[in-house]
C-alpha cells in the first residue's frame, strides 16, 4: 500500500475553487509556492519549505489522494465530500470559504408533480440521502453539467445542485425549492498521517482554525 | 460479449510463489510465537449460520459478510468476515472452560466489501484472543504479545495508539438520545468534524458541560501529556478517570518493556460501535504510516452463546504486510538427471542427504540458473558441480 513514506507534508488543493483565496490562506500559514501556481502548468509545486509540497487536483481527486495517504492534507468542498465513499480521512475544519448552498430547485410554475419524482443531479449520493430522509422514493438521473436544462426540457421534475447566487436558476425560469445543506471548503486530513505526523499537522490545524474564525 | 476468462473479481488476487512463501513464513513465525505464549491453535469453520456468525457483533460485520443459502436446511449461512466472533463462540460454547482461555488462529476470511479501496476482499487474519481475564493484566498481555509478534515479523519501530470506547459510550449514555442520533454523533466523532459536532449538540440542546466534552473528544489525541489534561475534564466521571489511569499505567509498562515502541493516544478512535467495550488499540509503522495490527476489548460478546466472558485480542493482516516479512533463507538448488549413468543406489542416498540438510533437489527438467548445482557422476562417485554462467 503506497502511503507517503517520508516525514514531509503533501497538501492537495482543489481546482475550481478560487486558487488565489487558497494561496492567501496558505501564505498566512507561511507556506508559499516557489512557482506562480496561477499561471504554471505544473501539477506539483515545491514551496519555501523543503518538506512541504502542493498539488492541484479536481475536488473528488483531492479526496482520493488524501484517502490513500498520498496527500496528507487536502482542501475540498463539502459537496464533494458528501459524495465521496470512504473513511480514510478526518474533516477537522470548516474553512468557511467558497460558501454556497446545496439546493433542490424546480420550475417556477411547475404545476402538480407526480408521486414518483425524477431528479437530475451531479450529486447522486446527496440527492438519494436527502429524499430517503424525507421518506420519498425518487428516480435519479445523473448529469454532469447544465442541470438547469433538465426541468426546462422535461427530462426531470427537480434538480439537486449547488447554488451560489441563484442567477443561473432565475435565468432559466427556475427557483430554489428546498435547502439541503450549506456547503463550504473543508480541511481534510488522512487518518494515519494525522497520527504519525501529528507534530507537523496539529499546529497547522490550530493555526488555520485561528485564521478562519 | 466476450468474457475475460482470466479476470479476477475486484479485491481478489492470486498469491504467487514469492509472496506466498513470505506469507507462509510469517504465519509460521506467528503461530510458533503464540504457542510459546500458551495460545492454542483453533480452526473455525468456513461456513456458519448467519445468526451465530453475526450475533453480538451488531451491524458492524453484517454488510461485510458474504451470504449463501444452505441447500440442506434452507437457512442463511455466512462466510466469516472476521475470526474474532467465531473464537468467542468457541470459547463460550464449544470449550466452555471457566479458566482463562488463550486461543489463536490463522486463516483467510472473505469480505463482501473491502476494508478500504485497495484492500483485499480475502485478507489473511492471524490473531490471538484472551478470554476470561477481566483485569488490566489481560490488556497488558495481549498488547505485549502483539508488539512481540510485529518485532518477530521484522517491524522494529512502531507506533502504538491506545484508545477506549468507554469515553464516547459514557457521553452518549448521558445524552439519552435515541440510537439513530447517537450513530450520527458516532460518524462525526470518527471524522473529527468539530464544527458539525458543535452544530449537532446545539440542535439537540445538550447541556453545556456535556456538549463541550463531546466537541472536545475528537481532539483528545496525542502523546501521554494529553492524559493529564483529559483527566481534569472528566473529573466528575469516576469510571472514566479509572480508564485514563489504566491507559497511563499500560503505556508506561509497554514503553518500559519495548524501547522501540512509541505510544500515542486517541480517545475518540472507536473502531466498532457495537463490538468493542473498552480499551482499543492499533499499531502503525513509523516510517510508512501503514496500519499493521489492531484489536481491543470486547467483553461479553459470548453472552448469547450461553456465557458472558471478558475478552480481548488482536489480529494482524498478513497480506498487507507481506513486504516486511523477512525472506525465507535461500536454499541451494541441486539438479539431478534421473536414471543417469552411475550408481543409482548411491544417487538416491545422496539426494536424501541433500534434502535432509535443507537443499532443494530437482529430479527432472527445470530452469537452471547460475549458482545452482548439478549432481554429476565423476570419477566413480556423485559430485556436486556449481553451474556458472556460460
Amino acid at each position: 500500500m503506497p502511503l507517503s513514506a517520508s516525514r514531509s507534508l503533501v497538501i492537495a488543493l482543489s481546482k475550481g475553487r478560487p486558487l488565489s483565496e487558497l494561496l492567501s490562506l496558505l501564505a498566512q500559514l507561511g507556506i508559499q509556492p516557489t512557482d506562480d501556481m496561477t499561471t504554471s502548468r505544473k501539477l506539483v509545486f515545491e514551496t519555501n519549505h523543503a518538506d512541504v509540497r502542493l498539488m492541484v487536483l479536481r475536488g473528488h481527486d483531492v479526496a482520493t489522494y488524501v484517502e490513500h495517504g498520498i496527500a496528507d492534507l487536502g482542501i475540498a468542498g463539502k459537496d464533494v465530500l458528501l459524495e465521496f465513499q470512504g473513511d480514510g480521512f478526518y474533516e477537522p475544519l470548516d474553512l468557511k470559504m467558497s460558501q454556497c448552498q446545496m439546493m433542490v430547485a424546480g420550475l417556477v410554475n411547475e404545476g402538480r408533480l407526480p408521486r414518483r419524482l425524477r431528479v437530475a443531479t451531479k450529486f447522486v449520493e446527496t440527492a438519494k440521502r436527502h429524499y430517503a430522509d424525507k421518506g420519498i422514493q425518487i428516480d435519479i438521473i445523473k448529469l454532469t453539467g447544465a442541470l438547469e436544462l433538465a426541468p426546462v426540457m422535461q427530462l426531470a421534475h427537480r434538480i439537486v445542485d449547488i447554488v451560489e447566487t441563484g442567477n443561473t436558476l432565475v435565468a432559466n425560469g427556475l427557483e430554489p425549492k428546498e435547502l439541503i445543506c450549506n456547503i463550504s471548503s473543508r480541511l481534510i486530513v488522512n487518518k494515519v498521517a494525522y497520527k504519525t505526523k501529528q507534530a507537523l499537522i496539529q499546529p497547522l490545524i490550530e493555526r488555520l482554525a485561528e485564521i478562519t474564525t | 460479449m466476450t468474457i475475460e476468462h482470466w479476470l479476477l473479481p475486484d479485491g481478489v488476487e492470486d498469491i504467487l510463489p514469492e509472496t506466498a512463501s513470505k506469507i507462509e513464513q510469517g504465519r509460521r513465525i506467528l503461530l510458533d510465537l503464540f504457542r510459546s505464549w500458551g495460545y492454542e491453535y483453533i480452526i473455525p469453520p468456513k461456513l456458519e449460520y448467519l445468526e451465530s456468525l453475526l450475533t453480538g457483533t451488531g451491524r458492524d460485520l453484517d454488510l461485510k459478510t458474504f451470504k449463501v443459502i444452505d441447500q440442506l436446511s434452507g437457512r442463511m449461512m455466512g462466510l466469516p468476515a472476521d475470526l474474532t466472533p467465531q473464537a468467542a463462540r468457541i470459547d463460550a460454547h464449544s470449550l466452555g472452560q471457566d479458566a482463562v482461555t488463550r486461543l489463536c488462529y490463522a486463516d483467510f476470511v472473505l469480505q463482501s466489501r473491502p476494508a478500504h479501496m485497495l484492500a483485499s476482499r480475502s485478507p489473511l487474519k492471524v490473531g490471538a484472543e484472551l478470554f476470561g481475564e477481566p483485569s488490566l493484566a489481560g490488556d497488558v498481555e495481549i498488547i505485549s504479545l502483539m508488539i512481540e509478534a510485529l518485532n518477530q515479523l521484522g517491524m522494529q519501530s512502531v507506533q502504538l495508539e491506545l484508545g477506549d470506547v468507554r469515553f464516547f459510550r459514557a457521553l452518549m449514555a448521558e445524552t439519552a438520545l435515541p440510537e439513530p442520533v447517537q450513530t450520527q454523533f458516532f460518524d462525526l466523532v470518527q471524522k473529527k468534524a468539530h464544527d458539525e459536532l458543535a452544530e449537532m449538540t446545539q440542535r439537540h440542546a445538550l447541556p453545556d458541560a456535556l456538549a463541550e466534552l463531546i466537541c472536545e473528544l475528537p481532539m483528545m489525541a496525542g502523546d501521554n501529556r494529553i492524559l493529564d489534561q483529559v483527566k481534569d475534564k472528566f473529573k466528575d466521571w469516576p469510571g472514566l478517570v479509572a480508564a485514563i489511569d489504566d491507559l497511563a499505567y499500560l503505556s508506561e509498562l509497554i514503553s518500559a518493556r519495548n524501547q522501540n515502541v512509541q505510544v500515542s493516544f486517541d480517545l475518540s478512535e472507536l473502531r466498532g460501535l457495537h463490538y468493542h467495550t473498552g480499551m482499543v488499540f492499533s499499531v502503525f509503522l513509523r516510517e510508512s504510516g501503514q496500519s499493521v495490527a489492531r484489536g481491543g476489548r470486547y467483553d461479553n460478546i459470548g453472552a448469547v452463546f450461553g456465557r458472558a466472558r471478558p475478552a480481548t485480542g488482536f489480529d494482524i493482516e498478513l497480506l498487507m504486510i507481506s513486504e516486511t516479512i523477512p525472506t525465507v533463507p535461500d536454499a541451494r538448488r541441486v539438479h539431478v538427471v534421473a536414471h543417469a549413468d552411475g550408481n543409482l543406489q548411491e544417487q538416491w542416498r545422496m539426494i536424501e542427504q541433500l534434502r535432509a540438510s535443507g537443499d532443494i533437489v530437482l529430479e527432472g527438467e527445470a530452469i537452471k540458473s547460475p549458482g545452482d548445482w548439478d549432481l554429476v557422476w565423476l570419477t566413480d562417485e556423485w559430485q556436486l558441480r556449481e553451474i556458472t554462467s556460460e
